[in-house]
């Protein structure tokens, strides 16, 4: 950034400080950082609680490793739900976000309102909030055609999990359409395109590439945010590993074995996202 | 605002009348009147901020105006009831930022609105965007990314992107100013080229030049107003208003 | 003031929208104790988390190596694990590992209640990113500035007090409301280990009075509200203290 002049007034530590300012409030929550070293510190915790663990078992007992492989199926059942819960809330979220979004910059006054007071308020809702309402006010099933359709818990988990997503999904598109320059805009008024072609076939496919960084940001937030569910209700991998440590009679010492081994499931899945994501920022910032 | 009339070729092809624009409390155009003739080149020159810009964009309805007229080939730009993509099929514009849409290849941006607004054949279109590249003298980049040429070449590009529309008049705002000066020449080639295929163009530009070369009729504009005007022997030799001859000896 | 409340409870009868907070002195004492619950909370864990920041970033700066990779390992541990997890750690894992001492029942009642949990773990959670928030704020300011106020006759404390932490305030700012306003939705959570916040309390109203729908969108509406009025709040301080040049 030129500053206009040669010595600094304040260092780059301030400007990377904004720099994270604005990425934050781009996806509304604060943005985690995963570097391989947490991976292999994770795994030596998952090691060493199950040494002090094992060590605390009598020898007749199972061993904190059977213990661990003989839930692992279940749990893993958990986890998938829970990365089900994040594509599907992900993909709902982002469809109905880029349209708020888009809407938020109509010509006509009221839909830029009505949009941007939605986005606005889903915003600022708290997510276990939300994840309530939709929990509590979805009917347990619909009628469609004829068709009754069962709405499972989980399925209300995600709808409500969407609804945020669909706010910062707004945010984030609406401030990539603002940030095109005007003169494509011109250029393509000038060149007889009508509003709309101008913004599906000129704007929206230049936003794309800005949005995505920002974009899987916000699925790594969300991922991890699918244990919310669990305060809820729905049978995801934080109430399984509940269960399972009652079933295994309430043991404290299998406390941190098992989340840590959650936790590093949770790590493997984050972390190749997290480091397309960086690449991905590298690459279109040296394009732009 | 003056009715539409059917339009034959002795009458001007861009008559501009008594235009005034503001910009919120500021007074942009202050009755500016100008006629151009079917094939005529006509340079606009003057001090920034003199409105030389705001005209070139009332003339394709990018920016409406607040009174008089604007007609071009006797269709009354500024009737609320006029479907403005009609006359931007007749009127191109190339812009100072190129305004390239960069997602696109040089073809592509060529090609895009004759398919997406005139929705002609694909293959034909193709057939006059690669005639109109090799016009333009960037045969062999059709294929290049805006962001992979340089600024003349970009431009050129522009003027290839307009000229698939097939416009009637093609107007130039200050296409030269962002360029270094090696590549001034090679579009202002391109411009001279067009012009003496009969294209009737209106040029906002500092490359006086140029415009003494090619100019039918030079304008110079200062604060909103047509101060003088005149083809370019005189304009330039004998220039009669003490704040053209100002401008000129600046920067001359 | 009665009269008011007393139209609510008409509202109920003629057209079943129960709004029980406001016609129940009741349920009205609950619901407003759960808010001030939830600014009460937000406003401990504000304090220690600002607490932990200082001293994390200076902890940070220290000659020691161990120091100074403790300290990294606390904040990446806090940034990137779930805030529920955290929080059911330190409630269940700490708790239990904890004593428990008698208390006037002569029940055995765990040291920490669980309020002291949820500040202790939201704490935590805000102070990792303090930290860090501390930290750039400090580097943002060369050395020279402080060199030219003690030149110009201020001693190195006024130099701090008066040029140095005005200066990285700040730069700060943004990033801590982001903080704040994080922290304020991550309240909520507290729902999880029975605190009595709005949620909490709000739960606790429905399952009796069985007015689900009416209590959901007062919920929503109280916490938008809230938050939006943070925001709105912190925006206005930024854009009065902000440093031209620099900032979102």
């Amino acid at each position: 950034m030129s500053r206009g002049t040669d010595l600094p007034v304040l260092l780059p530590a301030a400007d990377r400080l904004a720099e994270r300012v604005r990425r934050e409030r781009e996806v509304g929550a604060p943005i985690p950082q995963l570097r391989a070293r947490h991976g292999v510190w994770l795994a030596g915790i998952l090691v060493f609680a199950a040494g002090v663990a094992e060590a605390q078992t009598g020898a007749a007992a199972e061993s904190i490793l059977t213990i661990l492989l003989k839930w692992t199926p279940l749990l893993f059942q958990g986890f998938i739900f829970n990365l089900a819960i994040s594509f599907l809330a992900m993909a709902g979220g982002t469809v109905v976000g880029a349209l708020l979004g888009i809407w938020q910059i109509s010509l006509l006054p009221p839909v830029r309102a009505g949009s941007w007071l939605i986005t606005q308020f889903f915003r600022n809702a708290p997510w276990l909030v939300l994840l309530f309402f939709c929990m509590f006010l979805l009917p347990f099933q619909i009628k469609v055609f004829g068709l009754v359709i069962p709405l499972p818990d989980w399925v209300k988990a995600t709808f409500g999990l969407a609804l945020p997503v669909m706010a910062n999904v707004s945010e984030l598109v609406r401030g990539a359409i603002q940030s095109i320059p005007s003169g494509q805009w011109e250029s393509a008024e000038s060149l007889a395109f009508n509003r709309r072609q101008t913004l599906w076939m000129i704007i929206l496919p230049q936003c794309v590439k800005r949005m995505l960084p920002p974009w899987m940001n916000l699925y790594a937030i969300l991922t991890m945010a699918t244990v919310l569910a669990s305060v809820v209700g729905v049978s995801e991998v934080m109430t399984l590993t509940g269960r399972v440590l009652s079933a295994e009679g309430g043991r404290t010492d299998l406390l941190v074995p098992f989340y840590s081994y959650i936790l590093l499931w949770f790590f493997l899945y984050c972390y190749p996202i997290a480091r397309l994501t960086v690449r991905l920022e590298r690459r279109f910032a040296v394009k732009s | 605002m003056t009715a539409s009339q059917p339009w034959t070729p002795d009458q001007p092809i861009v008559r501009i009348a008594d235009v005034y624009k503001s910009f919120g409390a500021v007074e942009v155009l202050k009755g500016v009147s100008l006629n151009v003739m079917k094939g005529e080149v006509i340079c606009i020159i003057g001090p920034s901020g003199s409105g030389k810009s705001t005209l070139l964009r009332c003339i394709n309805a990018l920016v409406p105006i607040d009174r008089g007229s604007i007609q071009v080939e006797g269709q009354e730009t500024h009737d609320p009831k006029l479907n403005k993509l009609e006359l931007r099929k007749k009127v191109g514009m190339v812009f100072q930022q190129y305004n390239l849409f960069p997602h696109k290849t040089a073809l592509q941006n060529v090609m895009m609105a004759p398919v997406t607004v005139l929705k002609q054949n694909k293959a034909e279109v193709e057939v006059r965007a690669r005639a109109l590249m090799k016009k333009v003298r960037l045969e062999g980049k059709e294929h290049s990314y805006p962001g992979e040429l340089s600024g003349g070449q970009q431009q050129r590009v522009a003027i290839a992107r307009s000229l698939a529309m097939n416009p009637d008049v093609m107007l130039f705002d200050e296409v030269t100013a962002a360029l270094d000066p090696e590549t001034v020449k090679e579009v202002l080639v391109t411009i001279r080229d067009l012009a003496e295929e009969g294209m009737t163009c209106l040029l906002v530009t500092h490359e006086m030049g140029f415009a003494r070369e090619l100019a039918d009729h030079m304008y110079f504009t200062d604060r909103g107003v047509i101060v003088e005007h005149g083809p370019p022997k005189e304009f330039f030799a004998n220039p009669r208003d003490p704040r053209t001859q100002e401008f000129l000896s600046q920067i001359l | 003031m009665e009269a008011f409340f007393a139209w609510f409870q008409w509202l109920y009868d003629e057209t079943g929208v129960n709004l029980t907070y406001f016609y129940d002195s009741f349920d009205r004492a609950r619901m407003i104790g759960g808010f001030f619950m939830t600014i009460w909370l937000s406003l401990v864990c504000l304090f220690f988390s600002t607490i932990i920041g200082v001293v994390g970033a200076w902890l940070q700066g220290s000659r020691f190596v161990w120091t100074r990779r403790i300290v990294q390992g606390y904040i990446q541990l806090f940034r990137n694990t779930p805030p529920l997890v955290q929080m059911y750690f330190f409630f269940f894992a700490l708790g239990n590992l904890l004593p428990r001492v008698k208390n006037e029942y002569g029940y055995l009642e765990p040291l920490f209640d669980n309020f002291t949990w949820a500040a202790v773990s939201l704490s935590f959670f805000a102070g990792a990113f303090n930290v860090e928030i501390f930290r750039s704020g400090i580097e943002a300011v060369p050395e020279s500035t402080r060199e030219a106020a003690e030149a110009l006759g201020y001693n190195r404390m006024q130099a701090y007090l008066y040029i140095v932490l005005p200066l990285a305030f700040r730069v700060c700012l943004p990033a801590l409301n982001n903080n704040l306003v994080n922290l304020v939705k991550t309240t909520t959570l507290a729902y999880a280990i029975a605190v009595p916040e709005l949620l909490y309390v709000s739960n606790q109203i429905w399952s009796d009075s069985v007015n689900v729908p009416e209590m959901m969108v007062t919920l929503l509406i109280l916490y938008v509200a809230l938050v939006g009025l943070l925001v709105w709040g912190m925006h206005r301080w930024e854009r009065a203290i902000r440093v031209p040049g620099y900032g979102t």
